[in-house]
């Protein structure tokens, strides 16, 4: 399956990346190169094998039903989730207007 | 004149402060000087030699005092992949440069704990992609060897972890933190001549470290040898609720078990990894791992694993995949840069800053992983990719009916030259054709010096090993290191 320079335009937006022309010229090749290679996969026969969705067999715990158990992930920390944001406006995350 | 404190290894440095032999205020100075005096080779970032000293008062005291911790007295390099609270961390990107995190990760806040201190945040390649360090944001690392040929090219100290490993081999710092997602904690180790070790995937938390691929990120040490990798290993270790893929296991003390004896261990030898046209200088490095390993006492027996040559190219969409999830928080709202161009809208906003603050690796595995996520792809490419890798996970659960443990190559060369396969990224994705397998399995697998190259280049050795057994791959690697006597160091010209 090869790319085209339609279809880089169209991955690079879905992943929110600005590209210009040069570099929609360069990636065709560099995506067509290991997306090339990456298709010999499709000759290992996977019949009946299911796909790995955990390297080690894991369960997913629940936390205890406290607030504030872990005071590092609990709530209250307005300020500290806020001091690294480009822009804050009325302790928010200030953005671009997005409603007309 | 008393010894270079520089040249002591992390449980010489415990254990002769521990004795008195002299402060840790001593170290920490001596190390903060080689690092102020190596800025030619670009490991670190950000050099933090208040933290070093703040940490080594500490332990001074707490010598005097009688409260002692494992690790008072041992400074550290960290790479800058680890929040730190209060210390930049950018994941060698423009995307977080200037980003101080509010809080520590569980790694960097164990090792705190356990009485170690900061010399700075470590150069890696950009948000840990890379085999060379040449895609960090803030500059190549260089290695700090040199063929002995005496030429002068720089040469890559490998990568991810590429500051940690200059730092460690140029003595700058004792030991440091690194992270492995396809070998970026193993080939660094291998090029510079030192040790590291990727644990079982869940011993380390990833709490707080920045994301690259989720199911394959692992943190280790690297330290100049076995025994330091082991300590280290066992302070940055140990379950965290905070992680929902930790290890609930208690940490083993590995120190204490360690034995290079390796009577009644079976050693198995992959075929596979016997790749055509395979580099000399590796091949018979190779062989004198095995016969090293037989003079410990094992038994080597000639194993396959079927599906090792459809492990990078699985490992080339996994990776990409979660990637592309992962970095989807770079948007520059809630931290990091943002790139809004003069009226622009919210989409135009992410998309600006998002090509601004990436660099080109990033932005093209960004792009894979988008494109083998996206409609009418993800069966053909991701899905097949996660069988394909149920499928490694099995030749090695197999192989463990026949052996202990693996031993093959770290990497297929020595250290290449800076610039020499920037231009190809296939060619640079095949420095990690040993490493990948391992990452793939989430198995525990090590770095060791094996011997020089014809150019006079360290080259490293691999063990492999069973998940939660990282007691037999530190064993077989310290039987390794007291057969092979690697002395070597780099020269000194920065």
């Amino acid at each position: 399956m090869a790319v085209n320079q339609a279809d880089v335009r169209k991955i690079a937006s879905l992943a929110r990346i600005a590209i210009s022309d040069a570099e929609v010229a360069a990636m065709e090749g560099e995506l067509n190169n290991i997306l090339g290679w990456v298709e010999q996969l499709g000759e290992v026969d996977v019949t009946g094998v299911e796909p790995m969705t955990a390297v080690i067999p894991n369960t997913l715990r629940l936390r205890d039903d406290v607030i504030n158990a872990d005071p590092l992930t609990g709530g209250g920390m307005q300020a500290a989730v806020l001091a690294n944001a480009p822009a804050v406006q009325h302790g928010f995350f200030g953005v671009p207007k997005v409603i007309e | 004149m008393m010894t270079d404190l520089t040249n002591l290894t992390v449980a010489q440095i415990r254990d002769g402060h521990r004795s008195g032999d002299f402060t840790a205020v001593e170290v920490a100075e001596a190390f903060s000087a080689n690092v102020a005096g190596a800025k030619a080779l670009n490991a670190f970032i950000v050099e933090t030699p208040d933290h070093a000293l703040a940490a080594a008062k500490q332990a001074d005291a707490d010598r005097a005092d009688g409260t002692l911790k494992p690790l008072s007295g041992v400074p550290i390099g960290m790479k800058d992949l680890f929040a730190t609270k209060g210390v930049q961390t950018t994941a060698a990107s423009h995307m977080l440069e200037g980003f101080v995190p509010q809080y520590e990760s569980t790694v960097s806040q164990k090792l705190w704990d356990a009485g170690t201190g900061m010399l700075g945040k470590l150069n890696l390649d950009q948000f840990a992609m890379g085999s060379s360090n040449e895609t960090s944001y803030f500059g190549n690392v260089i290695s700090p060897w040199r063929k002995s040929d005496g030429s002068n090219a720089a040469l890559a100290p490998g990568g991810s972890s590429g500051g940690s490993s200059t730092a460690i081999a140029a003595r700058l710092c004792p030991a440091a933190t690194g992270t492995d997602t396809g070998g970026s904690i193993r080939q660094p180790a291998a090029f510079t001549g030192i040790s590291g070790i990727k644990p079982t995937y869940g011993r380390c938390s990833r709490w707080g470290i920045v994301a690259f691929a989720s199911s394959l990120d692992q943190a280790g040490p690297m330290a100049r040898d076995v025994q330091d990798c082991a300590i280290m290993l066992a302070a940055m270790a140990g379950f965290d609720a905070k992680d929902a893929t930790s290890l609930d296991l208690p940490v083993p003390d590995w120190e204490a078990a360690l034995s290079g004896n390796m009577k009644g261990k079976r050693v198995g030898i992959p075929k596979e990894y016997r790749l055509d046209g395979i580099d000399e200088d590796i091949a018979a490095m190779w062989d004198h791992g095995i016969a090293m390993l037989k003079d410990a006492g094992a038994t080597v027996v000639d194993i396959s694993l079927p599906h090792t040559k459809y492990a990078l190219p699985a490992y080339y969409i996994i990776a990409p995949a979660e990637a592309s999830s992962n970095l989807a928080r770079y948007d520059g709202v809630r931290y990091g840069l943002r790139d809004l161009p003069e009226g622009a809208g919210l989409q135009d906003m992410y998309a600006a800053t998002r090509a601004a603050g990436f660099g080109p690796e990033v932005k093209r595995r960004i792009l894979i992983g988008t494109y083998v996520l996206s409609a009418g792809f993800y069966d053909a490419y991701y899905t097949q990719a996660q069988k394909v890798r149920a499928l490694i996970a099995r030749d090695f659960e197999a192989a463990w009916a026949q052996c202990d443990v693996i031993l093959a190559p770290t990497a297929p060369s020595a250290a290449f030259a800076l610039g020499e396969k920037m231009a190809d990224p296939l060619a640079m994705y095949l420095n990690d054709v040993f490493a990948v397998p391992a990452s793939l399995a989430g198995l525990p697998a090590m770095s060791v010096p094996g011997a020089l190259s014809r150019d006079g280049l360290p080259l490293g050795l691999q063990i492999i090993g069973k998940a939660f057994d990282e007691q037999g791959v530190l064993n077989a690697g310290l039987a390794l290191e007291e057969r092979a006597g690697f002395t070597a160091r780099a020269e000194r010209w920065w």
